[in-house]
């Protein structure tokens, strides 16, 4: 079982039953769900999550993209900050970065109050965090890989030479 | 005067394509999910089509040399060493309005009235008119499903073959999907030889083989001074409406071909040929996505066609698959499948000798058609 192609068609398509994803690979059923199930328990897989486009969703749902500046000590490193942060539900996405500031934090919220709130109140008194700047998301147009417009027309000929 | 009584026997000769009226029972099916589909479900890689874009806004709107733009006959002479091809882009490679136009420069250029041209079929359909057009008598070289549609000395013989001027090869396939390897080749190239064969290779789809790489029998010894090679931009970049291909041989047989572009098409599009240069440059990884995503489908459909008890040789190239018609009349089953289960497909008789029988399966479609699709089909073949 080839578990490049498998993560190859995963990233494309979660959703694949095992018994396609068997017949797209040329596999069997049962060495796919062994794959997949080492992969999960290996940690190379940590989820399945739908690409939502919060456009097109009644219910109102603000992002917002916040920098992390911190100053490490003797006793923290980026590992023990990380941590820290990554507990909050409201984080959505944690990443150590390169550049001008250090952590990169998707902050999700029902409101742009909540989101400001969690900032100033749990990111910001954190000892080690010396600033932070928050990007609210304005709109989104492309997540995951996949363009949030309307999609271009199948428009060709339904049948062609 | 009636124009239509004036009409030149070679174009009376070529009936309507069959093609056509397929497309038109299709055309008058509500949320039809098309498996007739010769062209890929893609759009060109973006950066190929914002190079054309780029192109206009500096204004590159006029004719470029006959052969097309030398930084583009470089990229293509550079790119077709991976085939083991090496032609020089000075006098050896013509830039064409498709491959399609590669072909029909070739059947004019060296076809006389009454040369035959041997066309292994099921074959593309433009072969056929386009040798007629040129005054050649086409002769079909039926392959057969237990060969796995590859051409053979023994079919080749059997047609009478040896008799013949010119040879159209078309490997990987439309409409079968069938491929050749290098071995295979060499044994029709020995045959050509010994008959003194010209040989027009049609490898348009060189970049959608899915178990091993594209072998083009002019790399064969002594065949490359009596090959023309066609490739293109259409299948593998996903151009098809760009309409851009190209022709490489010996220096004499390009001449020849470009005596008649100049006049016919002067030169291919100039927007086209600025997206094809950009797709060689940058667009490798595109083409290698699409390759990989064409091959889960070819996978998934050739299962699909197993579990339900549809024989199929096993393609594995272009992105066709060529079942077997579960009653044998191919065209009654493709008619059925779209009036009953709204899906199309295009019955193999329609590509000549040796397709009838078989339905050509295009899986240029997304994995959520072709899903819908193999179930339609399933019920219908069980029912």
């Amino acid at each position: 079982m080839d578990k490049q192609s498998l993560l190859d068609l995963l990233r494309h398509d979660a959703r694949e039953s095992v018994d396609d994803i068997a017949r797209q690979l040329g596999a069997d059923a049962e060495a796919v769900a062994a794959a997949l199930e080492e992969l999960e328990d290996d940690g190379v897989i940590r989820g399945y999550q739908a690409v939502v486009d919060w456009n097109n969703v009644d219910e109102e749902r603000v992002r917002a993209q916040v920098e992390v500046d911190v100053e490490l000590d003797r006793e923290t490193g980026y590992e023990e900050i990380a941590r820290r942060i990554a507990r909050f539900p409201e984080v959505a996405t944690l990443r150590l970065v390169s550049g001008d500031y250090d952590f990169f934090i998707e902050v999700e919220g029902e409101s742009m109050h909540d989101v400001s709130n969690f900032v100033s109140e749990r990111i910001a008194p954190i000892p080690e965090v010396t600033k932070t700047v928050t990007h609210f998301v304005m709109d989104s147009y492309k997540e995951e890989g996949i363009e949030l417009g309307d999609g271009d027309d199948d428009d060709r000929l339904s049948v062609s030479p | 005067m009636t124009l239509g009584d004036q009409l030149s026997d070679r174009v009376e000769q070529v009936p309507p394509s069959g093609i056509r009226k397929f497309f038109e029972l299709a055309e008058e099916v509500d949320d039809v999910i098309s498996l007739g589909v010769g062209e890929p479900d893609f759009s060109a890689p973006w950066a190929a089509r914002t190079a054309a874009i780029d192109s206009l806004e500096r204004g590159k709107t006029s004719y470029t040399s006959n052969r097309g733009m030398r930084e583009l006959r470089e990229a293509i002479s550079e790119r077709v060493t991976r085939y083991g091809q090496e032609y020089d882009p000075e006098d050896e490679i013509i830039v064409t309005t498709g491959a399609s136009e590669a072909v029909d420069l070739a059947f004019r250029a060296f076809v006389d009235p009454g040369d035959v041209v041997a066309i292994p079929q099921p074959s593309y359909i433009s072969y056929t008119p386009g040798a007629i057009f040129a005054g050649g008598e086409p002769l079909p070289v039926p392959t057969r499903a237990e060969d796995e549609f590859k051409l053979t000395p023994e079919a080749l013989e059997a047609a009478g073959a040896d008799e013949a001027d010119v040879l159209v090869l078309c490997y990987p396939n439309n409409p079968t999907g069938a491929v050749m390897t290098d071995d295979e080749l060499a044994d029709v190239a020995s045959f050509v030889r010994d008959h003194d064969l010209v040989v027009l290779s049609d490898e348009i789809y060189s970049d959608l083989r899915y178990e091993d790489d594209h072998a083009s029998i002019a790399t064969h010894p002594g065949m490359r001074e009596r090959t023309i090679v066609f490739n293109g931009f259409s299948k593998a970049y996903a151009m098809t409406g760009l309409r851009l291909g190209y022709a490489m041989g010996p220096p004499g047989a390009i001449d020849a071909m470009n005596k008649v572009h100049q006049y016919a098409m002067l030169s291919a599009p100039t927007t086209a040929q600025y997206a094809a240069l950009e797709a060689l440059r940058s667009c490798d990884d595109s083409v290698e996505e699409m390759r990989r995503e064409y091959d889960r489908r070819r996978r998934f459909v050739l299962a699909r066609f197993e579990e339900m008890g549809l024989d199929c040789f096993e393609a594995k190239g272009a992105f066709y698959v060529f079942p077997e018609a579960p009653d044998g009349d191919d065209e009654a089953f493709a008619e059925g499948l779209l009036e009953e289960q709204n899906v199309a497909l295009v019955p193999g008789s329609v590509f000549g000798e040796g397709g009838a029988g078989h339905l050509r399966v295009s899986y240029a479609t997304g994995m959520r058609e072709l899903r819908e699709a193999m179930d339609r089909i399933e019920a219908y073949v069980s029912d």
